[in-house]
């Protein structure tokens, strides 16, 4: 066990170092750094001494990945890959554009987007588990039909519709919360509570439909009818037998996601101006600012890598038959 | 005394969304106490749909539209729901054919069996686990403490199943119903398990409803048998009356489609049934036989037959039986009766003008090696550690030799996870082999190029166990045969195919001829797999081998996943091209009538390695390792006068990856002796052709006959000689 967690955080740097070649080059590909500067100094002011002097002060000034001027192994630490790379590695992200330290931007705005993601993953998690649950109980009814129907309906609903559709009932028409914005502490969760709501609503579709569908797969396991056959009651072989093994996927399935919880949601965090690092991302992708944008792919990656490493280690929790090694 | 289930008239439709389907229909039985009665029958027949009805665990689609299933006079049909859970895994429990799949993967064996004791009997705690202890010791279990509280998937095949039986006995029932127990199991484990079904009726006196397709094991273990066809039964008798002589013709041809040593040598080919079970949705006006009987005349197609009396006890469902009609249809119904039908039905393909070319020329010698493999390895490395370094090697297939002749066929015999399929596949090249040689008609194939080896490859085919597995199911069954056609070049005739290719009509010539020569129709041929049953398939996947003319087949369990009178269909078939088209054959097999029915030769394989090596007569009739002896002894046979004696072998197959010191088998062998322990025997040789390797028989023996041996092998040039190579 111990062996294989060290064997996977070792595999992890390559995959490290191979997102961030990835990252650098897509982002170079379509941007240029004089293009950068030009961006940042305005396009009035530039003029070629501006930007030559944009560069220099925050180190563009140097080829990408490979620097004919110097010699031995500085031909490839003396250029904007390895400088901008090599200090992530020990989590100085160095400064943004505009001249803020993005590792305490990271600090601050991890809060509010763990305020938002938490609630929603638990809340959702259950919500969706006992819909399946009640629907598997009901199968071959109308509720697993009327239950099935509202499944596909909610899925076929683009999210935005529910951000602007909630927002435009609960907070324009019934003035029950805010439309938007961000408190502090306590103050935070009038805020909070339009966005958990939508966000548990707009995935409720698709996962509660996948869950059903894993329960009736272990519904019609051979181990089901044996249990059947020793006289227990249809409760007792859905919830000991069919919620234990049904378990293993789900459990699993959204272990994954839970360091990504971090990182907060692109799209609701934009909508409901929460800032959080969802916001900080779009935020500087739309100002092109290269330091924040590798930053979080970095930090992505690294949490999804972790989120993996978790969901082998749930496995064995949850699973007699799996041993890592 | 009046019975202890009785069982009268059940109907069960089964809604699906094309038809309906009367899987049980208008079928009645009775069992007495203590008694076990098989229910005997092929797939699709409704066996299993009838024991799901007595347990009311019908699946959802399924329904019980009539009659009455009655324990000891109370209808379990007319209880509630509540009322029936009570009897279900207390006074009747049931077992069914996958262990693997039966037990909760996640829960512990303990807390399996408890769960039946709390149901029950509310035994928790302390008490339930004496009890739970106590039962598992009853079926066997060894170091049953300590293994209680493991996982299913800690357990052999052959303990789950144990296990199964446990938590069946742990209610008390008076009724077991055991849906094909053994099926799923090895041979030598079938026969423990068959051995500890018989201990505990004999100890508790319950009755067994016995659920099997397999003659022989009804033979062994029931005391009453009733053979079921397209959702009836259509004949009942006790064991002796039924084996002394089935009356119904469906019973007889069952039992003449067994595999049997005497058809071969009298040359003749298996008595298959024509055609399938007929689907169950459809509706029957008279016998639902007829379609396939050789004595049906018109009134067996328009008057469903009548329970008819032979003797006391043996009742038959067959106008031939009815005293009413006159002797002359009576009479003249057998005399319509042609003697075999088997050769009727596939015998005529084969005609001299024959689309296919006998891939043999008749001039080549007829005792040519075309196949002869030496001290082949496979091994599978184990990974451990931080580094992941190779911490030793699963020897799934460790020094294995043999040979095979032109137009032979070689059985590899052995059990699950033996290496035998290992074998064949090593030997196609499909698994790169670790060490040894595999010459094809002088031949190295290992480490041949790899350009050389795919033109080799129209030389030698593979035909899969699974016919529902091993045909993508998206393509038609022109495009499977051509596939393999158009991309091997189909071996020596290049230039007709490329010619062929470009008419395409004559390459549609060749592809009639060739799905006539495995018995389907041309038209088959734009149809998708799955349109077609089993057997058919399976001639599917012959015609897909064949299409590039091979002259070596492995076949790997061709019929294992196949009904009786359909496996006799395919064994003739694969026999009858043998014959015409001179195939060698490497049948990998763990069906004992099957190796005897179609081999010349027998290799018997244990843990990676021959332990036995001889012609069919040498083997089987006078077996010398005492695993092939026990291994023969473990197959059921249906037998009237004696029970014969069975080798009982203790405990599972090891595991390839740890496989015991010395010789494998020693912990499991009779006849252990402290030498056996410390190295592998040498072979020791009783005849040109037959050796095993075992210390019961002197190694210096082979050096004598291994000397003269050699000196008749240089006399008859033979390039590998078997005997020398099990080695």
């Amino acid at each position: 066990m111990l062996n294989y967690i060290i064997r996977r955080i070792l595999y992890a740097i390559p995959i490290l170092i191979g997102v961030n070649l990835i990252t650098f080059t897509l982002f170079f590909v379509v941007n240029t750094p004089d293009d950068m500067a030009r961006m940042q100094l305005g396009i009035k002011r530039v003029t070629p001494d501006a930007i030559a002097k944009w560069k220099q002060e925050r180190g563009y000034d140097k080829p990408l990945m490979f620097n004919g001027s110097e010699k031995g192994i500085a031909k490839f630490t003396r250029t904007i890959f390895f400088e901008k790379s090599a200090a992530m590695f020990a989590f100085h992200f160095g400064q943004a554009d505009d001249g803020r330290d993005i590792g305490r931007e990271i600090k601050t705005r991890m809060m509010p987007s763990l305020a938002i993601a938490l609630p929603v993953f638990v809340l959702g998690l259950g919500v969706y588990i006992v819909a399946a649950l009640i629907m598997v109980f009901f199968r071959a009814t109308y509720v697993d039909f009327v239950g099935v129907v509202l499944c596909v309906a909610l899925m076929s609903i683009s999210s935005l519709f529910y951000i602007i559709g909630g927002q435009f009932l609960i907070s324009k028409l019934w003035h029950l919360v805010p439309i938007s914005g961000y408190g502090e502490g306590l103050n935070a969760t009038k805020f909070l509570v339009l966005p958990v709501i939508v966000g548990v609503i707009s995935a409720a579709g698709s996962n509660t439909r996948w869950y059903r569908t894993i329960f009736l797969e272990e519904m019609g396991k051979d181990y089901v009818r044996t249990a059947r056959a020793k006289g227990l009651p249809e409760s007792i072989v859905l919830f000991r037998h069919v919620l234990n093994n049904a378990m293993i996927p789900i459990l699993t399935g959204a272990v994954v996601v839970i360091p990504l919880l971090f990182l907060g949601s692109l799209l609701a965090e934009s909508f409901f101006g929460i800032p959080g690092l969802g916001s900080y991302t779009i935020d500087a992708i739309n100002s092109q600012d290269f330091a924040v944008v590798r930053a979080m792919v970095f930090l992505g990656s690294l949490l999804y890598i972790f989120g993996l490493i978790l969901t082998d280690i749930s496995y064995t929790l949850v699973d007699p038959r799996i041993r890592l090694q | 005394m009046s019975p202890l289930l009785q069982i009268n008239n059940l109907t069960t439709v089964i809604h699906s969304a094309a038809a309906l389907a009367w899987p049980v229909d208008g079928l009645t039985l009775h069992i007495m106490k203590g008694e076990t009665f098989a229910l005997l029958g092929e797939s699709g027949c409704g066996k299993s749909m009838t024991a799901l009805s007595v347990m009311r665990l019908l699946p959802e689609v399924g329904e019980i539209a009539s009659g009455s299933v009655c324990l000891h006079g109370e209808d379990l049909l007319l209880l509630p729901e509540t009322a029936m859970r009570g009897i279900r895994g207390r006074r009747i429990s049931m077992i069914f054919q996958e262990p693997m799949l039966s037990l909760n993967p996640v829960m512990t064996v303990a807390e399996q069996i408890g769960e039946v004791l709390q149901r029950h009997f509310s035994l928790r705690g302390a008490a339930a686990q004496k009890r739970i202890l106590e039962i598992l010791n009853q079926v066997g279990i060894p170091d049953a403490a300590r293994r209680m509280s493991e996982y299913p998937f800690q357990f052999s095949g052959g303990m789950k199943q144990r296990i199964m039986i446990a938590m069946a006995l742990a209610g008390e029932p008076e009724l077991l119903i055991a849906d094909e127990p053994t099926t799923a199991l090895d041979v030598t484990i079938q026969a423990q398990v068959l051995g500890l079904m018989r201990e505990v009726q004999q100890r508790n006196g319950m009755s067994i409803l016995l659920i099997t397709h397999d003659l022989a094991i009804a033979a062994e273990t029931a005391h009453r048998v009733g053979i079921m066809y397209a959702g009836e039964i259509v004949e009942t008798a006790s064991r002796d009356e039924f084996f002394r002589g089935p009356a119904h013709p469906y019973s007889k041809k069952l039992l003449a489609s067994l595999p049997r040593r005497e058809r071969r040598r009298q040359g003749l080919p298996l008595s298959a049934i024509q055609g399938n079970v007929p689907l169950l949705s459809r509706e029957f006006v008279g016998c639902r036989f007829a379609d396939r009987c050789d004595h049906a005349w018109e009134l067996c197609h328009e008057v469903a037959p009548e329970w008819i009396t032979v003797t006391d006890g043996h009742r038959v469902r067959c106008h031939l039986f009815d005293k009413d009609m006159p002797a002359v249809i009576r009479e003249g119904g057998f005399k319509g009766t042609k003697p075999e039908s088997g050769t009727q039905d596939s015998g005529s393909w084969l005609k001299p003008d024959s689309q296919i070319r006998p891939a043999v020329a008749a001039t080549e010698t007829p005792d040519s090696c075309l196949l002869s493999v030496k001290d082949l390895k496979v091994y599978f490395p184990i990974y451990k550690g931080l580094m992941r370094s190779v911490a030793g090697y699963v020897k799934a297939v460790d020094g294995v030799s043999l040979s095979i002749q032109q137009g032979k066929t070689l059985a590899l015999v052995g059990e699950s996870g033996c290496g035998k399929t290992t074998v064949g596949k090593s030997i196609l090249q499909l698994i790169p082999p670790t060490a040894g040689s595999v010459r094809y008609n002088g031949l190295e194939l290992v480490g041949l190029e790899r350009k050389r080896l795919r033109e080799m490859r129209a030389q030698f085919q593979l035909i899969f166990q699974d016919p529902y597995a091993s045909l993508n199911p998206r393509m038609r069954i022109v495009e499977i045969i051509e596939e393999g056609i158009n991309s091997l070049n189909a071996g020596d005739d290049r230039e007709e195919n490329t010619a062929a290719r470009q008419s395409g009509t004559a390459s549609a010539e060749r592809l009639d001829a060739l799905l006539k020569s495995v018995g389907l129709p041309p038209e088959a041929k734009w149809r998708y797999p799955h349109e077609f049953s089993g057997g058919q398939r399976q001639r599917i996947a012959i015609a897909r081998a064949l299409a590039v003319h091979p002259k070596l087949i492995v076949c790997d369990e061709p019929t294992s996943a196949l009904d009786v009178s359909v496996q006799a269909q395919i064994l003739n078939l694969l026999k009858q091209l043998q014959d015409s088209l001179g195939l060698a054959y490497l049948f990998i097999t763990h069906n004992i009538s099957v190796v005897e029915y179609l081999a010349d030769e027998v290799a018997v394989m244990y843990l990676g390695r021959i332990v036995e090596y001889g012609s069919v007569d040498e083997v089987l009739n006078n077996p010398r390792h005492p695993y092939t002896q026990a291994l023969l002894s473990a197959v059921p046979v249906i037998e009237l006068e004696s029970r014969r004696h069975i080798i009982h072998l203790h405990g599972d197959l090891p595991s390839p990856a740890n496989p015991p010191p010395g010789c494998h088998f020693h912990p499991r062998c009779p006849h252990v002796m402290p030498i056996c322990r410390k190295t592998y025997p040498a072979t020791s040789t009783f005849s040109s052709t037959h050796s095993a390797r075992c210390y019961l028989y002197p190694p210096e023996q082979e050096q004598e006959q291994g000397q003269k041996q050699g000196q008749k092998q240089g006399q008859k040039q033979e390039p590998e000689s078997t005997s020398t190579g099990v080695g």
